[in-house]
């Protein structure tokens, strides 16, 4: 291992919610000093929104806040509508190698934060700007959360049963895709930006970013009229595929059987019960227009086992097989354990929690790290006197002032 | 941004939209396909449902911008050109099984030695290590494992897949971000290095807070619930997804000092418009929370939404909204995408010449706006082998007899 790639790099979080704070976490996790400007006038939505530890509201006690940063941040609140805030925001600029904001439209500009201000006083700046709509536009200001843009994007709409409306993905799952798109954009402009001297500003909206995810399904719809059909669990070139019930409540075990290797494989797993042999499941197509009948037939199997065993036994046979995990077998997955995916961290409030992540790939030469998520205005002394060389009496007498509320 | 790195791309469907993202960047991307064509060119949907290898509408999304040369890596002469590409390539993107490149003698160790500034990039489904890493994925597998299905469906069913595959655009993605990390790292190292990307890992993270929180908090396990969806934390449920006249729209009420305007704002376009808001009219914006809302007042909540949302068109609901500042937004399907004003007024839809079909496709724009270069797609993606001539002969130094021995026999 050779050290942290961000080391010496300097980040500004004007960013509330989830998809500023994922993009520059991938900073975060390579050694970048990320100072994360708050207020406690208005707090992070997601202070303000459950899951709370013991189910007791608080801003230091929301997994949600905690969850989006698994990261070292100095943490300080700045009351940007005080004058003196802003002159001492302006400050932390100047030192700055990335300013990242996810604000409505329109505050940057309102507290002499636009782009072209902060190129004032750092010229190579980078600032990442992101809302779910981006920063032109007529809807540029429109408030929106990864709850509704997970719908507006289509990405609620694609599982559904051909028979009922379609089923959403239980979570705001575009703030889960655009920050993939942010961070690395983010990544590639630092690397620009060593090469060329140069800064930038770079807009990522939200939607426009998504939808890269939906590409096949968007020139589907150009070249040929079609919009998405509904699948439920089936595949056009699979049988059996889908989740089949296994021993115990609510426990289920994916499979997908291509090929006729991999048919004969899962024949050979289940003990080659003579409906096997059948005509009707005698190649890929004869299993794919009698599926409902051959799904029934694997669950008769399935439901003996528990889903882990399926799982092993498909797999062994070299049969696309997975468990249905829900959360618990989430974080008890061999594999996922294998890589140390999920961390165990202690907070203050929080407690022993073991939900924290770094990134979706592991680097040869560089470790990432993860952190405690910081406090509201954790930091206030240590930046503003330490790193911004605010005498004590000016910090006192400012903090008097309501400059860092 | 990425205009001075060249990249080999070696990936499959699992990996395909890392060249691209690094693409849209500007970088030189070389798709290196087996002679005859990349077996996922045979993914559908496919241009006027024609199926046929330089037809397939999943190549076209994911490979735009890239080069293609045509190469059998099993082979002795084939593995020398490409140990030739990688002597002046930046990135060597693959995502076989893993193990696969060291079996061919193609390995990091092997090419590393060949030109150690060269970052290698793995995108796999499970990652190059680990009890999973010999195992089968698929969709529906990685789906599975991640957690992303068991909480999406009706209770009274299975849990449900995504019409739509992209699971392994997660890993495909991270695995980019993993690339740029280490070419900025390397200047500082002198080498580069491997990155390994997962998409169980990355797409596992997607499952998101509430999920993993009820567990590692309440050790309560987050089921699927069909449109309604748990407040975490209380007894009470409420819709994600509505039913109005022509479709759905997207509510989800949130409720606490950010959405004070909102919620009031809601309450009195349901009374203008001649409806009674019942419990809604009576609730203290300012200073209710969920966790004091019981399961009648939420029912209540409920049944008069769903009786608004019923009497008018998603269009209606979404301009509504965006007046008064309420996020109420229609599911758009491709069309209504296509057509959405914002859209169009940022100009993101990018049309892009198709010589062959005689016609040109619109294109999604580029992922991010920036104002030292235009991310995105710039031209459709490569015939088979279409730049064989031009990588192997004026950029490999590869004769004509050279170049006619190899295609006849099968290397290229």
């Amino acid at each position: 291992m050779q050290g942290s790639p961000f080391e010496g790099i300097k980040v500004l979080e004007f960013c509330w919610a989830g998809v500023g704070p994922f993009s520059l976490n991938n900073l975060a996790y390579y050694g970048a000093e990320v100072i994360k400007i708050e207020t406690a006038l208005r707090p992070d939505i997601t202070r303000t929104g459950a899951p709370y530890k013991d189910n007791i509201p608080g801003l230091e006690r929301s997994a949600y806040f905690a969850w989006t940063h698994p990261v070292k941040k100095y943490d300080i609140t700045l009351n940007l509508n005080h004058p003196r805030g802003i002159e001492i925001a302006k400050r932390l600029v100047a030192r700055a190698d990335v300013v990242g904001e996810s604000f409505t439209t329109g505050k940057m500009e309102k507290f002499g934060l636009s782009y072209e201000d902060l190129k004032k006083i750092k010229a190579d700046i980078i600032m990442f700007r992101t809302c779910a709509h981006g920063k032109t536009g007529p809807l540029s200001a429109q408030p929106s959360t990864g709850f509704s843009l997970t719908t507006l994007s289509g990405f609620n709409s694609m599982c559904s049963w051909p028979d009922r409306p379609s089923s959403p993905v239980s979570a705001p799952y575009t703030d889960f895709i655009a920050p993939l798109f942010g961070g690395l954009a983010l990544v590639a402009a630092l690397d620009y930006r060593r090469r060329t001297g140069k800064g930038q500003c770079i807009d990522l909206s939200q939607h426009e970013a998504v939808m890269n995810f939906a590409t096949p399904i968007m020139l589907d719809y150009d070249v040929n009229q079609r919009e998405l059909t509904s699948m439920g669990n089936q595949c056009a070139y699979a049988a059996p595929h889908g989740p089949y019930r296994c021993k115990g409540e609510d426990r289920w075990c994916a499979i997908a059987v291509f090929t006729d290797g991999e048919w004969d494989r899962f024949c050979n797993v289940i003990g080659n019960p003579a409906w096997t042999k059948d005509q009707k499941f005698g190649t890929l197509l004869s299993r794919v227009k009698n599926r409902h009948e051959l799904d029934a037939l694997v669950e008769e199997w399935t439901i003996n086992f528990n889903t882990e065993e399926v799982m092993v036994m498909m797999q062994a046979a070299g049969v696309p097989a997975g468990v249905v995990s829900n959360a618990q077998d989430l974080f008890e997955d061999p594999q996922l354990r294998h890589y140390h995916h999920f961390h165990e961290l202690d907070h203050p409030a929080m407690g022993t929690c073991g939900f924290y992540q770094g990134p979706g790939f592991r680097l040869s030469e560089a470790d990432y790290e993860v952190n405690r998520p910081p406090l509201l205005g954790e930091h206030n002394e240590y930046v503003y006197t330490k790193i911004l060389g605010i005498s004590d009496d000016d910090f006192v007498k400012w903090m008097q002032d309501g400059v860092f509320e | 941004m990425l205009s001075c790195y060249r990249v080999l791309d070696l990936t499959n469907e699992r990996g395909f939209i890392c060249g691209r993202a690094l693409s849209d960047l500007g970088a030189d991307v070389i798709k290196i396909e087996r002679p005859g064509g990349d077996p996922a060119r045979s993914i559908g949907p496919y241009y006027r449902d024609t199926v046929h290898p330089e037809k397939s509408l999943y190549w076209f999304a994911f490979n735009g911008n890239k080069r293609s040369i045509t190469l059998d890596i099993e082979r002795a002469d084939g593995q020398e050109i490409l140990k030739k590409l990688v002597k002046t390539a930046d990135v060597l993107i693959e995502s076989f099984e893993p193990g696969y490149m060291d079996t061919q003698g193609l390995g990091y160790s092997v090419l590393s030695q060949i030109n150690p500034m060269m970052v290698m990039t793995s995108i796999s489904s499970f990652g190059q290590k680990g009890p999973y890493r010999e195992y089968k994925a698929s969709e529906i597998v990685l789906w599975a494992l991640s957690g992303m299905m068991y909480m999406v469906g009706d209770p009274d069913r299975p849990p449900l897949l995504s019409s739509y595959p992209h699971a392994y655009l997660f890993g495909a993605m991270q695995g980019a971000i993993g690339t740029v990390v280490a070419l900025y790292q390397r200047e500082m190292i002198g080498r580069a290095q491997q990155v390994d990307a997962s998409a169980l890992m990355s797409l596992a993270w997607a499952t998101g807070p509430e999920v993993q929180a009820t567990w590692e908090l309440f050790r309560q396990i987050f089921k699927r619930e069909g449109r309604m969806r748990l407040r975490t934390g209380t007894g009470v449920r409420t819709p994600i997804l509505w039913r109005c006249k022509d479709g759905d729209v997207g509510f989800f009420m949130l409720l606490g000092v950010n959405f004070v305007k909102a919620n009031a704002a809601l309450v009195e376009w349901i009374e203008s418009d001649g409806m009674d808001s019942g419990i809604m009219g009576n609730l203290d914006w300012k200073k209710v929370g969920w966790d004091e809302i019981t399961e009648d007042v939420a029912c209540q909540i409920n049944a008069i939404l769903t009786k608004f949302f019923s009497r008018h068109t998603k269009q209606e609901l979404h301009e509504g909204a965006i007046k008064r500042g309420i996020q109420i937004v229609p599911a758009l399907t491709a069309k209504e995408t296509r057509e959405f004003p914002q859209l169009a007024a940022r100009g993101y839809w990018v049309e892009i010449e198709h010589p062959e079909l005689e016609t040109t496709v619109t294109y999604p724009g580029g992922f991010v706006k920036s104002t030292e270069m235009t991310c995105g797609i710039r031209r459709r993606a490569p015939l088979i082998g279409e730049h064989n001539e031009e990588i192997y002969k004026k950029e490999l130094g590869l004769s004509a007899e050279e170049l006619m021995v190899l295609k006849q026999s099968g290397i290229i």
